[in-house]
Parts: C-alpha cells; structure tokens; sequence
C-alpha cells in the first residue's frame, strides 16, 4: 500500500480507541471497533495512486487535523425545520455531528415489528441485535474510511422491520453538521435489516449549520431480505466549506427490490463508494444519481454492482452537471459472475459541462463472466444543446433563462423518478438556487 | 398608427451564407405589409430556409450584404429572443424535441416573457390555462399534450400542430412559418391549415415558406414569390401558384432566365 504514515494527530485518536475505549461497550463491538483502528492506522489515508482514488485526492482531509466531534452545538427546533423538508411527513431521527439528539426527534407512530432507533440506544439495551447487523457488510478492510468510521464510531441509526412489516411514513434521518474550531470529523453509521416481505423508506440527508468546515465520514448498511423493498434517499446538501465520505452496502436476497437516489449538491470535496450485491434469483437494484458541482467543489461517486446470482437486475442513471471549478466523477462498475445468466444490468452516465474550466470524468466498467447476459451501458460528457437554445429563444425566451429552463430538465430527468413528493420538490428548488438563473421554478411550485 | 400602409417587414438586397460557406441568398428584395399572406415557394437547394433561419437569428449563419428592417428596426440588431418578444415568430420546419422541459412551461414562459417586454403584469396560471384550452381546441390537441415534453415522441403533425398552438397563444404580429406542411397527412394538413387561418387579421402578416402548392389550396395567399437559387425570380397573386403547379418549377425559372 503506497498509503503514508498518520499524522500525529490521528495516531493519537487511534492511540485512544486502543486504549481508552468505555468498559460498558459490549466486548463484539470493542473488538470490532479495535480491530478498526489498527485497520486504519496501518491503512493511513489513501493516496490517488491507487486506482480507487485515481481522481480523488484525500489530501485535504489527511492533512487536516479533525478534531473529535463534542456534539454539543445548539441546534432548534426551527433550524430543523428550516434544513429539512417542507411537507413531508416522516419518522425523524435528528443527528448533529454524529450524535443523536432525542429532543428534535420524532420516533411516533411506528408499527408493531418495526424498530427505528438511535444506534447508542441500541447499543444501550439490545446490543445482541446488533451484533450481526454492524460492520458485517462493511468490512474495515473495505477502505480507510470505512475502517475509520467503526474505529471512532460517533453514533447512528438502526431500522430493523420484521416480517411484513411496512413503514407507511417514511424515516428521515437528519445528520447536520456544525461550524466548529478547531474542525471536527464525526462518524455515523446507518443499519438497516429490512425482513422478508417488508418495506420502508429512508431519507438519508445531510445539510449543515452555516459555515460548516467538519468531516463527516459514514457507512451505510442496507440488507433486503426476500421480496423486502428497501427505497433509500441519501441527498447530501453539505455546506460548500464540508468534506463528506461516505460509504453505501447493500445486500439483496431473492426477489427484493432496492432503489436508491443519490444527489449531490454540497460539498467541498466528497466521495461517495455505493456497493450492491444481488445475491439471489429476482433482486433488483435501480440507481438513480445526480450531482452538482460548481466553484471548487469535488464530487466522486464510485458504484459497483455485484450480479453473483442469476436472474438479477440493475438499472443505473447517473447524471452530473459542472459549472465553474467544479468536478465531477462517476465511474461505475458492473460485475457478473460465472454462471449468472439471465442477468439484466443497464448502466447510463449523462453529464453536462456548462464551463470551461469544469470536468467531469466519467467511466463505466463492465466485467461479465457468463454468456446469456443483457448489459448496457453509455456515457456521455457534452454541453447544452445549442439547437434547443435557439429553439427556446425563438419562442421569446431569453438566452440565460434558456440555459436555466435545459440544464434544470437534464437534472429533473432523475428527479423525477423520486416517489417522495416534498423530497423532490425541495431538492429541486435547491437545485434551482445553485443554478445560474434557472428560470424553473415558477413552473414547479 | 400608420403601420396600415408602411411594410412591417423590408428586406433589401438580403445576401447571406453558411458561415464561411458559399453564398445562398443572392440578394432578396420582399416587403410584408400587415394583414398580407405571402407564399413563398421554390426547389430544393434554393434558399428557402437559410431565408427563414436568418430572420429567425440563428447562428452559423452570416449576412454578407443587404438589409432588413422589421417594424422599423434592424432586425440583425436583435437578439432571436427579442425579434420573438417584438411579434416576428418562426415556426419551425423540424420542431425540437427538449427532454425534461414541458410544454405548458415553455409556453406559459414564452408568454409571460413577451407580456413583461410589453410592460403588461404576467399571466397567473388560472387565466393561463384558461387561454391555452381554448387554443387547444383550436388544434384538435388533447389536454394532456400540455404535460408532455416539448416535442418528445410527438409524430411530425403533432410537432407540427403544436408549432401552430405556439403561434396562436402568442399571437405574432408576423408569423413565418418554414414548411409547414411538410410531412403531413390530409388530415393533419387541413387542422394545421385551419389554425393559420384563424391567424389572418388585418394587423396580422403571414409568410408561408413551402415547396408544395398544396398548403395555399388550404390558405390563400396574397401574393407569391417564387425563389430561385438564393433570389425571387418571379411574384405575382395566388394564380402563380397554380401555375407552379401546372409548369413545375423548371418551367417558370427558364422563362426568367
């Protein structure tokens, strides 16, 4: 590994995972989370001459001496509000810097079977539970960060539906970020175990306090069991001095189906690794993504999906817009094993460069090791159409309005495969907002 | 207003070509006065849309001599959005399909961009919905047309009604329409035909650009012109058209040869 040594600074905070961990952590957990620390410290942070990291230099963050996260920022009701989104009725987890925060949540109304907790409470009263649901998809072996996030696990969130349980309200999990000084890093963990024949809905946002400058580095387990539906939302709207990592798992068995929507509209530099394996007959992954990336923000997104039985299938959209400075990268991996016929995998990359001095890398990777397959995948990277532009203005328009009315449309092309109304409207205003005079909005309020 | 009697479109000695390219338009000389239908027809090859290209403003191409002045402006001052908000609208002979952009919105933007340059309040969506339904009706379109993107799996007469729909909501003060009946069916011919006709008004002027006799049996024209080889090689009333139609275009461009 071409990884350079910790810093001082983050030899002593896995210094103090070895040593300094609470006696009352179940003993599984300690050791995971031990295990997690040398993981990292022998790992050190990746260098871009690793080809996962090719594009993406992580040297801002490794150089940067996050401080641990007190959690303690004062944060309103009202302020949640105003980060959250209008109209949408959910469960409503609320986590700043990492730590859950009892008194902004709303756990209500859950059904019979269904259990949505912070995970420290968990770890508090059920701990047993948990043990085979954390950190058994994500391995710290996976990467540094992965291995980070278990070392100095903050805080998160468990959702574990029983059989047949559906969750008719959506679950919103909040994770806002603060200014701090000196900057900290925070490290929640979402698990999920969603039963056979169950079906839930989770909003994974992450929006920030003003003047944000903190690291939040996540991992994100998702297991659907037989015929389970899992619809999994992770919108992250960062403020643009944030550094975000974040990992996504997800397992799928017989029949199930997953959708997830991916939008990146914050950020100062940020990195998102999506893995998904189909492990039985019937599972059916859909990927939708849209990132944004203006001034000097960075955005990667790396997905990677596993056919490893027969008769799964995959359909990924992902579509990304550079203005300014800005830069973007997907690169996309689908890998069908031997003896995975019958497998059904689209892949589409669509990208918009509105500047110049913006890039977007885009690169689609299909590896198939079986022969009665349907594969497909494409990838574009261009700029606005100019025979639509002069189409618009012909009938009136002016030309920046013009610009707005295309650029908005190729992002709303995936926002409107959102089933969750007042998430996509919001996003969509958002989007809006980071647009240069995007004439939208009127049209969809 | 003694817009009655002075022309709301002048072109003078109109030279222009693909940018860098050879010459099209060899020097057209055409006047539009309000309330007038003017046909121009003409082969293949012979200018016709470069023609309509330049007035709409497209770019790519370049106007090497000649002017044209449209309500007493330079028309090559204006902006393609500006000629639009001024009246001077082009419909389109291959209308563009724009993914993602519905057509109740481009509408509703284009009106309300037209009635803020004018200095009127915009339109709210109820009064709106109201005007665009009775234009609808007009243009045998189904409602649901309005939530459709624009253009996007629209067979060739529906893009082509709808190019017409845009016309009547917006109401130009010159409506040039390049080949318009092309790649319509009978029936299709006679909707879209009946739309322009509900344009005609006295203040109103008409440029029909075609290559086929067969629109002006459906919308009689004033004049027409016949363009040939980036010029008008011949004018007259509506009997040139049948004429056309009789002798084919090789006859009439030999006798003015």
């Amino acid at each position: 590994m071409n990884a350079k040594a910790l810093s001082q600074h983050y030899a002593e905070q896995v210094q103090q995972v070895r040593d300094g961990l609470p006696a009352e952590l179940p003993e599984w957990l300690a050791g995971r989370r031990r295990g997690a620390a040398q993981r990292f410290a022998d790992a050190g942070f990746p260098d871009p001459r690793q080809e996962e990291w090719k594009y993406t230099n992580v040297r801002p963050i490794a150089t940067k001496p996050f401080a641990t996260a007190q959690a303690d920022a004062p944060v309103s009701e009202e302020t949640i509000r105003a980060l959250g989104f209008e109209g949408l009725d959910a469960c409503r987890l609320v986590f700043v810097d990492g730590r859950f925060r009892g008194e902004i949540s709303d756990l209500d109304g859950l059904p019979e079977g269904a259990t949505v907790r912070s995970l420290s409470a968990m770890l508090g009263d059920d701990s047993a539970r948990l043990e085979p649901l954390l950190g058994t998809l994500a391995h710290d072996r996976y990467s540094s960060f992965a291995a980070a996030n278990m070392a100095f696990l903050s805080d998160g969130a468990v959702i574990v539906l029983g059989k047949g349980v559906r969750l008719e309200r959506p679950v919103h999990l909040l994770l806002v970020g603060s200014a701090g000084s000196p900057a900290t890093w925070n490290h929640p963990r979402v698990v999920v175990q969603a039963a056979e024949g169950s079906e839930v809905t989770i909003v994974e946002h992450y929006a920030d306090l003003e003047g944000a400058n903190g690291f939040t580095n996540t991992v994100t387990e998702l297991r659907a069991d037989a015929g389970a539906q899992i619809h999994h939302y992770l919108v992250q709207d960062h403020a643009d001095s944030a550094y975000h990592i974040g990992s996504v798992f997800v397992q799928q068995r017989r029949d199930s189906r997953v959708t997830s929507h991916n939008v990146n509209l914050g950020g100062r530099l940020v990195r998102h690794d999506l893995n998904v394996d189909l492990t039985e007959p019937g599972a059916e992954i859909v990927l939708n993504g849209l990132f944004l990336v203006g001034g000097r923000q960075h955005v990667d997104t790396h997905t990677r999906v596993h056919h490893s039985s027969p008769h799964t299938s995959s359909r990924e959209q992902y579509r990304g817009i550079g203005q300014g400075h800005g830069r973007g990268v997907f690169k996309g991996r689908v890998l069908v094993e031997r003896g995975a016929q019958k497998t059904d995998a689209q892949q589409h990359s669509a990208n918009l460069l509105l500047s110049p001095n913006a890039e977007i890398d885009t690169k689609p990777e299909l590896e198939i090791y079986a022969d009665d397959v349907k594969c497909a995948h494409g990838a574009t990277v261009g700029q606005l159409d100019e025979t639509s532009l002069y189409y618009l203005r012909s009938r009136g328009i002016d030309a920046e309005a013009a610009r707005g009315m295309l650029v908005f449309a190729f992002a709303d092309e995936v926002l409107e495969r959102m089933e969750l109304e007042p998430v996509r409207t919001s996003i969509e205003r958002r989007l809006a907002a980071r647009l240069p005079e995007s004439g939208a909005m009127d049209v969809i309020g | 207003m003694t817009q009655e009697n002075t022309a709301m479109l002048k072109i003078n000695n109109l030279q222009a070509r693909v940018e860098n390219g050879t010459p099209i338009l060899k020097g057209i000389d055409l006047e539009v006065k309000p309330g007038e239908v003017h046909a121009i027809m003409g082969p293949n090859g012979s200018g016709k849309s470069t023609l309509c290209q330049v007035l709409g403003g497209r770019d790519g191409y370049e106007v090497t001599d000649g002017t044209v002045e449209y309500l007493g402006k330079d028309l090559f001052e204006l902006e393609p959005e500006e000629r639009a908000r001024e009246g001077l609208l082009l419909g389109f002979q291959y209308p563009v399909e724009i993914p993602g952009v519905k057509n109740i919105y481009l509408l509703k933007e284009a009106y309300n961009a037209q009635r803020k340059h004018r200095g009127e309040p915009e339109a709210d969506t109820f009064q709106f919905l109201k005007l665009v339904r009775e234009k609808l009706q007009m243009m045998q379109m189904d409602e649901s047309f309005l939530h459709r993107a624009v253009n996007v799996g629209f067979s060739g007469g529906e893009k082509k009604r709808n190019e017409i729909l845009q016309m009547l909501v917006l109401e130009p003060k010159l409506a040039l329409l390049d080949e318009t009946d092309s790649g319509l069916d009978i029936d299709a011919l006679k909707i879209v035909s009946e739309g322009v006709n509900k344009l005609r008004s006295p203040d109103r002027a008409i440029v029909l650009v075609t290559h086929y006799q067969r629109l002006l049996s459906h919308i009689e024209p004033d004049f027409v012109h016949v363009l040939s080889g980036g010029r008008i090689i011949k004018s007259g009333d509506k009997t040139l058209a049948q004429e056309l139609e009789r002798s084919g275009y090789q006859g009439i461009i030999e006798e003015a040869a």
